[in-house]
């Protein structure tokens, strides 16, 4: 089992120009490794200002399989905590999220921690004395995670010391959480909601993939978006409004041809990160919602407001594991569980001061496309898992990404190209490999 | 219309859905049907707060023919239902209003392939008269652990 510790070029080698080795979604060391190296080393989605609006208020999220514990202090600022106590590694929230008052309070033995992590009180404090505490980690409180950025209320953070700054790191990707704080015509966005949570039994990157796989929709989601389409065009002659129901809408531009896909492009830009549709998307001929473009117009003048509407980017990987769309206002978190299973959280955001219409709408979005009961989702987890069993086959260790693939390609660049590429891939999988083997020990490697 | 019938009533709903006749269970609904399930404790709004369905007899119908679609490869093979229902409670029983209302603790299990999962929860059914025969305006699914991280769910609870 130690194929791959310490060995980053043995890592390296699993990532060739066209393919990536098999081992990459089914090997527990690789896994292994992602959560010690590849996660800690890159910028990490942790959750929403607006989760925790008031001081006291908590909530809890992971970066690879570490507990993390986000808080707003009583000045108002937002503290990274590793979520366990100094004292016997108990978790010290285990709620998704809450409002723990004036202080964190560990269950087990009273520990108690002011909410920018700092040690409050720890009871029979003499039996401490003359012991050295004052020098020991434990006394420091809860560990603090350093590298903390929040971007327009989204809070990102980096766990290890050496890594990328968050601005080298993602650079002009963010025009996508621009756009979508831009949609609001207060610049504000707002989660009020539940995040919508499918279990999926397949490697976490089998889904960061998909997400810019535009050769599967009019393939895969035949099943349910090709049945929808079918329906609605037998039924509509019984239906009393003529309008096509929003659900339709959502549901048959997934059969668009590739000609479709093809001209509206990918973009990719360095670090892993990249977006479908940048001409034009499955998300463009959605109706429009009264007194909107007023607001907008209002807001931001007429050209610019037609210019953030008019940009209806589809999907925006940010590598590792968050998705963003900004025309649905909707993030997806892929948290890694294990080498074959990984929870995916789809989150709504409240566009603050726009028509309630678009929340709906993005609630609806959310439960058609990224629910356990969603027709589409259940074609997609299909699929992952059956690549997750065939890939164990000894027949072909390697898996195919030579869709479009031009050899004077570039690695970490930023360009518009053909949509039904499958370089965004070739883009993650280049950031994978970096950032993977960044902090691997050179010594070692040498020593073998 | 006696109390049993409206118990029958929901007892052949459930009849159908493990029969897997399809067609016939879509007959049962109104033709302004929904079905819930919402994804909130006390849940009240289907459309403002998150749901995992909410879905009118298009949706419903839309699912229904999926399920033996030629090219619908996560039900090959098929799934397969089960239910157990405790005896429905009648919570409303107004003919002048044509209003029914029944409440009916669930256990439900979906099968496939080499996978059984396990479901438990409350249904709400609203029903009423068309043309002498009950049919169902609302049907709610109040799951037990509704924020849990689930896999797919593909029939009907
Ligand atoms: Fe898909």
């Amino acid at each position: 089992m130690n194929k791959y510790e310490n060995n980053k070029k043995a890592v390296q080698k699993l990532v060739l120009d066209k393919s990536v080795h098999r081992d990459v979604y089914i090997n527990e060391e690789i896994f292994k490794l992602e959560m010690e190296q590849l996660f800690p080393n890159v910028w990490i989605f942790i959750g929403h200002a607006s989760q925790i609006k008031t001081p006291g208020d908590f909530i809890t999220s992971k970066i690879g399989n570490q507990p993390i514990l986000v808080s707003r202090h009583r000045d108002n600022s937002i503290h990274v905590l590793y979520n366990r106590c100094p004292h016997k590694g108990v978790k010290i929230a285990s709620e998704p999220c809450g409002n723990t008052g004036k202080f964190f309070r560990c269950p087990y033995h009273a520990w108690s921690f002011k909410t920018d992590g700092s040690l409050l009180a720890v009871p029979l404090k003499k039996g401490y004395e003359g012991t050295g505490f004052a020098d020991t980690a434990a006394s420091k409180g809860l560990s603090k995670v350093e590298n903390v950025k929040i971007y327009k209320d989204f809070i990102f953070a980096r766990l290890s010391k050496n890594g990328p700054s968050f601005e080298d790191y993602f650079g002009d990707s963010l025009s996508t959480i621009d756009n979508m704080v831009d949609r609001s015509p207060n610049g504000a966005l707002e989660i009020v909601s539940s995040p919508i949570r499918y279990m999926h039994t397949c490697n976490w990157k089998m889904l960061v993939e998909n997400q810019t796989d535009t050769c599967h929709p009019m393939v895969a989601h035949e099943s349910s978006a090709g049945t929808a389409v079918k329906v609605w065009e037998r039924e509509k002659v019984n239906s009393v409004s003529k309008d096509t129901p929003i659900a339709v809408q959502f549901y048959a531009p997934f059969m668009s041809p590739y000609e479709f896909y093809e001209s509206t492009g990918i973009r990719i830009w360095p670090n892993g990160h990249g977006h479908t549709g940048v001409t034009g998307s499955i998300h463009q001929d959605y109706t429009d919602v009264d007194g909107y473009m007023e607001q907008m117009v209002e807001k931001h003048g007429d050209e610019k407001a037609k210019q953030i509407i008019n940009d209806v980017r589809h999907n925006t990987v940010y590598f590792p594991n968050i998705m963003v769309k900004g025309a649905v206002q909707i993030l997806r978190n892929f948290i890694p569980i294990s080498v074959d299973k990984t929870l995916v959280e789809s989150w709504c955001f409240r566009l603050v001061g726009a028509p309630q219409k678009f929340f709906e709408r993005s609630l609806m979005y959310n439960r058609f496309i990224n629910a356990p009961t969603s027709i589409v989702g259940h074609d997609d987890l299909e699929m992952y898992e059956r690549a997750q069993e065939g890939l164990k086959s000894d027949g072909n260790e390697w898996v195919n990404l030579q869709r479009l693939y031009d050899e004077d390609e570039k690695h970490d660049v930023t360009e518009i190209i053909n949509g039904t590429s499958e370089r965004q891939m070739r883009n993650q999988f280049n950031a994978w490999s970096k950032y993977m083997t960044l902090n691997m020990s050179e010594k070692l490697e040498a020593a073998e | 219309m006696k109390q049993e019938t409206i118990i029958d009533f929901i007892y052949e709903e459930a009849f159908l859905l493990d029969t897997m006749q399809w067609s016939k269970w879509l007959e049962l609904y109104d033709k302004d049907a929904r079905y819930w399930m919402p994804m909130e404790w006390n849940q009240t709004d289907p459309m403002m707060q998150q749901s995992l369905m909410y879905e009118d007899m298009l949706l419903l119908t839309i699912r229904v023919e999926r399920l033996s679609g030629e090219r619908t490869f996560s039900q090959k093979p098929k799934s397969r239902s089960h239910h157990i229902l405790q005896t429905p409670k009648i919570l409303e029983f107004n003919e002048e209003k044509d209003l029914f209302k029944t409440w009916t603790p669930f256990t439900y299990t979906e099968t496939r392939g080499d996978i059984l999962e396990r479901f438990s929860g409350w249904a709400s059914h609203d029903l009423k008269l068309v043309d002498n025969n009950i049919k169902i305006s609302l049907k709610r699914i109040d799951l037990i652990n509704f924020d849990a991280p689930f896999s797919n769910i593909q029939l009907f609870m």
